[in-house]
């Protein structure tokens, strides 16, 4: 299988990235280039096997933990908020959103 | 002491512990290497800060209050948030970034006492096996500057191979702490995953992701693994509630008997020539120090490389999909609403490499590929990870190259990502496994450059790894070895 341009645009907007037409073009021939060598992958018969999400449960029961739903952190909003782009009394601004 | 940057872990910690130098000469001796960044091996130095981390570890010294490992110096590899230093994770989506907290590891090596001399170099958020990927510029490959040092831990690799550390932090996803500790000339491992925990630690692909210790020897990485490793379950949901070990315990146990097994599919076409030499040349000291080599099957040793590049870059494309330009990190100048900001913020705060893999992963995640990709590559990563169990019936530990060649030279791979993902065939394997694997030097090949053995162990092995490790080590000098010309 092929990607196409318009699979190109359509995931470049899903992944919220903005592409210029150069870019988009190569990444469509690297992409491609790539999926080569995925090919080999739907060869194989994969029937009855249970999808693996951590590693250490081919030996192990693996349940990833919940932690109470309770504030452990002390509140460093100012340090928190240190690196944002823009902030205003405490609050990350961003464009507006509705009118 | 004009050569305290020779000298192991070990030899600092037991200097500074008898007190025949205090960390702040330790400290000054490096930072003074570090100058004018050789190498550029290091995003973040901040010479006060650690002077300060030093005065501090000679107070302690001076009270009988030190950690094991106290003011012996590490650098970190700059994908672990610190409060005290900047953490870019390699990219300019990052640039100028403060923690408001320590990654787990780096406040774990900080309670044994370690002063941190900075951040490290790496491929932008930890893709890439060849540190080409960093937004900061390549890191040279001590051993040749015309090579690159491997990747992602690039930086790590090449300032404890040029004496700018004596110990330093590595990420490991498909290979990035073995691979450059190979290139490198120097000795890297990568646990268990969930030994380490992973928080702080800037996420690439969290079903992947595992930090571990590049230094000169396995003694010295077993020193710093032990410090590092422990539960941290109420951080990290991956995090395994396993008691903290010592891992130099046994680190001289005999060979006698070991059982060393030889993967077919690690030894094919693919290898050179001049790697293979060196890997045999280390396994025949095995039989010296009395281990059997078996030969074993890992049939899909290939299929690891799709495998590995679905999921990685699945991971990475959800993980990723925090930097938009709100909280922290970069935001584009001009835009014309939300949306539009979002995407010109990550169009020019994300390289290459990183765009591509976030467009592969929302790819195959997407409506009516999810299945046939993301799913498929989950199962048959557990076909992989049952093919090691099954060769761990015949033996106690595996052995192979680490890289199919010794490191290339700049430019080589660069208009071709998956000539990069092929030269991970090796290293992939056990990373989608979980299994604890290393990289000691082996010997040297084509041009000089330094050659890596890979020893993979099986789940919570990892003192059985550092055993062999060591044992090589005695019986070589390999991994003693410095690059022409070091000062």
């Amino acid at each position: 299988m092929s990607l196409t341009p318009q699979d190109i645009a359509r995931i470049a907007n899903l992944a919220r990235l903005e592409l210029k037409p150069d870019e988009s073009e190569r990444m469509l021939t690297q992409i491609n280039g790539f999926f080569g060598i995925v090919e080999a992958m739907q060869a194989v018969d994969t029937t009855g096997i249970t999808p693996m999400a951590h590693p250490v449960a081919a030996i192990q029961d693996i349940t990833l933990r919940l932690r109470p739903d309770v504030a452990s952190e002390p509140n460093q909003r100012d340090l928190n908020q240190q690196s944002a782009p823009a902030v205003e009394r405490g609050l990350f601004l961003v464009p507006k959103v509705i009118e | 002491m004009s050569d305290l940057h020779n000298l192991s872990v070990k030899a600092l910690a037991t200097l500074l512990q008898t007190k025949e130098v205090s960390a702040v000469e330790v400290a000054t001796r490096f930072l003074a290497r570090m100058g004018g960044n050789p190498h550029n091996a290091f995003l973040d130095i901040d010479s006060e800060v650690t002077l300060a981390q030093a005065r501090a570890s000679d107070a302690k010294l001076a009270d009988g209050t030190a950690g094991p490992l106290e003011g012996v110096p590490v650098a970190h590899k700059d994908v672990f948030v610190t409060r005290d230093f900047d953490t870019t994770a390699g990219s300019k989506m990052l640039s100028g970034y403060r923690s408001p907290f320590d990654a787990t590891v780096v406040q774990r090596l900080r309670t044994a006492g370690m002063v941190t001399l900075g951040k490290l170099n790496c491929d932008e958020f930890a893709m890439g096996s060849a540190n080409e990927n960093s937004a900061y510029g390549p890191v040279q490959n001590p051993w040749d500057t015309a090579r690159v040092p491997g990747g992602s831990s690039g930086g790590s690799a090449a300032a404890v191979a040029a004496g700018l550390a004596p110990a330093a932090t590595g990420t490991d996803t498909g290979g990035s702490i073995r691979q450059p500790a190979s290139f490198c000339g120097i000795t890297g491992i990568k646990p268990t995953y969930g030994r380490a925990s992973r928080y702080g630690m800037i996420a690439y692909a969290s079903s992947l992701d595992q930090a571990g210790p590049m230094a000169r020897s396995a003694e010295d990485c077993a020193l710093l693994l032990s410090a590092m490793c422990g539960g941290d379950i109420d951080r990290d949901s991956t995090s395994l509630d396993i008691p903290t070990e010592d891992f130099s315990a046994s680190l001289n146990n005999s060979l006698e008997g070991v059982r060393i097994g030889i993967p077919k599919e690690f030894f094919g076409e693919g290898l050179a020539a001049d790697v293979r030499a060196a890997v045999d040349g280390a396994l025949r000291e095995y039989e010296k120090l009395g281990a059997k080599l078996v030969p074993i099957r890992l049939p899909r040793t290939e299929l690891s490389i799709p495998v590995y590049y679905i999921i990685a870059p699945a991971e990475a494309s959800s993980n990723l999909s925090r930097f938009d330009g709100v909280k922290f990190g970069h935001r584009a100048k001009d835009y014309t609403d939300l949306v539009d900001m979002y995407k010109k913020t990550r169009a020019e705060g994300f390289g290459n490499e990183v765009k591509r893999r976030i467009m592969t992963g929302a790819y195959v995640l997407s409506h009516g590929y999810y299945d046939a990709y993301y799913l498929q590559a989950q199962k048959i990563r557990r076909m992989i990870a049952d093919d090691f169990q099954n060769a761990f019936k015949q033996c106690d530990v595996i052995a192979g190259p680490v890289a199919p060649s010794v490191a290339w030279k700049f430019g080589e791979n660069a208009n071709d990502p998956v000539a990069d993902y092929l030269a991970d065939i090796f290293t992939l394997p056990a990373s989608l496994a979980g299994l604890p694997g290393m990289s000691v030097p082996a010997g040297f090949g084509a041009g000089g450059m330094p050659v890596g053995l890979q020893l993979i162990g099986n789940y919570f092995k990892e003192a059985q790894l550092l055993n062999a490790a060591h044992r090589l080590q005695q019986a070589t000098d390999f991994h003693l070895r410095q690059p022409e010309g070091l000062q």
